[in-house]
């Protein structure tokens, strides 16, 4: 079965992000990019299955600008064997990305699509969710591991307390979580080799998608500031500070 | 002349930095406190197929000694001793691909690229290190082969190594015309290598030494050509020198990220130490000359990725050589200084910087072996009357 893994291009996770002086967003020029870890996890869990048999071929699909093939080039690096990137300069929102998707989804046929659960930049948490809903497919939130088992897919999910094992027809959508596998390092025979593979380019409106953003940013801020602790002289002192001041015990 | 990195080049970089910050930074103290053999690291390099990066592309390598620098630089920013273990795959590489014959080739190289091979070279000898002429181990021609005595010392990797590239003299002559080198393999009879050296820097790498006791040596073991194996590997070696430089200009500027660090998070006399303008010109100073110091490494490795060769060659890589591990010892000692008293202790990560960066100044040709190349360039060999 074919495996589709989206990958998104955001703000290195070393980076210190800066808000924009203009409150517009945050500050992405000369600021180091990489692949969103997220989507590093969906990637290496459809390399494994192809190295497991199970997976024939896995693609590869950014949705963004022009620099997004670099992420591309990244996940055919660590071991995809297609990649698709989806051109458009207009601001994705994740409605937009999943709409794309789906279009990918019915011109290429995959039977899975491995999704990281949110993106480092805007933490949303929804693409994975919405293609699943516009595919009418079901959905594996918060991967913590997939076994596929003839059509279907089990999956251990991550919630409140623990792990959930939830059992899915296939095709579906999984959305990846951070203990799901850890990604393999690219090698460097692989990077050359990466070069090689195909990567096509195609554009919103090829797909018959509408990717006008339904969103409107009407700020962007800093978090405040975290405000110094306090000391306290003895034992006394704290437990009447988190009675009366934090008012966390009784 | 374009002074930037190209792509390739870059994705080399953003690779090894990673890599170098999440799995080489938290294990870089231990190897130097312990002075064990890192085989994890070792594990690590195989796992990222670097051991060809400076080599032509049908071994898996980059065939730029550019990328290599940069891979250099990246590793010896975090860990001396993990970016030695990828240098010290490279020496014996270079040494077949440039002096060995297609048997050779095919049976060592597709070993050391991958990493299933090890292997160490030894030239020094106790009487002899810079004075390659000098040595005087000894191989005499027996059916079939050689017959190898002597000794060496500072063999790094010998303990290791599934084989090891030994110069030696045949037969009579005693010049330097009659140096060969021969492949030594682990466990051929005669052949002992003795405990490792207790090391001031480079610790997680045994350098021992080596004695040889009528080791036989098939004919078919000798690199090159009788009498010409030993200049061809060496003139391939000028093409590498770079390379040693690059580490260097990784220790300046690992010891300069440790020691800006530190300065932003201490406070004197209700100042944050980075505050003072004495602090910041000499960290300023130090990033200075680091970024000379690249300039000049990084130069000198595009000279050889476009062919040159020679005495050209030879002066720009001993002047990058020189200047890299000397700029490396000035910017380390001085980050020890910012330190203060917690950079005396071994608990704190700065002073490894130095005691490494002091290796490499003597390593691969000590720093006033390399001002006589550059002499040389300039003026000539020195005049000997008889």
């Amino acid at each position: 079965m074919k495996v589709l893994v989206p990958v998104k291009r955001v703000v290195d996770y070393n980076v210190k992000v800066r808000v924009k002086s203009d409150g517009t967003g945050v500050e992405t020029a000369n600021v180091k990019m990489s692949m969103n870890p997220f989507d590093e996890i969906s990637i290496e869990e459809a390399i494994r299955l192809r190295e497991a048999g199970i997976a024939t071929e896995v693609i590869a699909v950014s949705c963004g600008v022009a620099a997004c093939q670099e992420t591309l080039r990244t996940a055919l690096a660590i071991g995809a064997d297609r990649a698709i990137l989806v051109e458009t300069d207009v601001e994705l929102q994740p409605l937009a990305v999943a709409k794309l998707l789906k279009a990918v989804v019915d011109k290429e046929g995959p039977k899975l699509a491995i999704v990281g659960k949110q993106a480092i930049d805007d933490d949303c948490n929804q693409t994975g969710q919405m293609l699943a809903a516009l595919l009418g497919w079901p959905q594996g939130t918060f991967a913590n591991k997939i076994t596929v088992e003839g059509e279907k897919l089990r999956v251990a999910r991550e919630v409140d307390g623990g792990l959930e094992t939830v059992i899915l027809n296939l095709p579906a959508v999984i959305t990846s979580d951070l203990r799901l596998n850890e990604p393999r390092y690219v090698t460097l025979p692989n990077i050359m080799k990466a070069k090689k593979k195909p990567l096509e380019i195609i554009k919103p409106d090829a797909l018959g998608v509408d990717v006008t953003p339904r969103l409107v940013t009407l700020k962007v801020v800093e978090p405040p500031k975290r405000k110094g602790g306090l000391k306290v002289p003895d034992v006394q002192t704290l437990v009447m500070k988190l009675r009366t001041e934090a008012k966390v015990i009784e | 002349m374009l002074f930037s990195l190209n792509d390739n080049h870059r994705e080399i970089q953003e690779l090894i930095r990673r890599v170098a910050r999440e799995k080489v930074a938290p294990r870089a103290q231990e190897i130097d406190r312990t002075g064990d053999y890192p085989q994890d690291m070792f594990d690590l390099l195989k796992g990222l197929g670097v051991f060809a990066l400076p080599f032509p592309v049908e071994y898996g390598g980059n065939g730029s000694i550019l990328s290599a620098c940069v891979a250099a630089e990246e590793f010896s920013r975090v860990c001396y001793n993990t970016c030695y273990l990828m240098i010290c795959q490279w020496g014996p590489f270079g040494a077949i691909l440039h002096g060995g014959n297609a048997e050779q080739k095919k049976k060592y190289l597709t070993g050391l690229a991958t990493g299933d091979m090890r292997a160490a070279i030894s030239v020094t000898e106790p009487q002899s290190g810079s004075d390659v002429a000098g040595i005087k181990s000894r191989a005499k021609r027996v059916p079939g082969g050689y017959q190898l005595n002597g000794s060496k010392i500072w063999c790094t990797n010998s303990q290791v190594s599934d084989f090891i590239v030994v110069a030696a003299k045949l037969g009579d002559d005693d010049s330097r015309r009659a140096i060969n080198l021969f492949i030594l393999e682990k466990g051929m009879k005669g052949l002992t290598i003795g405990k490792k050296e207790d090391k001031l820097g480079a610790r997680g790498l045994p350098s021992c030494p080596l004695y040889f006791d009528n080791v036989f040596i098939p004919e078919s073991n000798r690199l090159g050509e009788e009498g010409r194996g030993f200049k061809a590997v060496m003139e391939g070696f000028n093409g590498f020198r770079p390379v040693i430089g690059a580490r260097a200009v990784g220790l300046a500027q690992g010891a300069i990220d440790h020691a800006t660090e530190f300065v932003k998070n201490r406070y004197t006399w209700k100042t944050r130490v980075s505050d003072y303008q004495g602090i910041r010109w000499m960290l300023a100073d130090m990033a200075m000359q680091t970024e000379a110091a690249r300039l000049m490494v990084y130069r000198a490795a595009a000279m050889v990725d476009e062919g040159i060769t020679g005495e050209e060659m030879a002066c720009h890589a001993a002047m990058a050589k020189a200047f890299a591990t000397d700029v490396a010892m000035k910017v380390t000692t001085d980050a020890v200084q910012l330190f203060g008293a917690t950079g005396i202790s071994n608990d704190a990560p700065i002073n490894r910087y130095m005691r490494d960066a002091k290796v490499t100044q003597i390593i691969e040709g000590t720093n006033q072996i390399q001002r006589n190349i550059i002499g040389n360039a300039m003026l000539g060999r020195p005049e000997r009357r008889s």
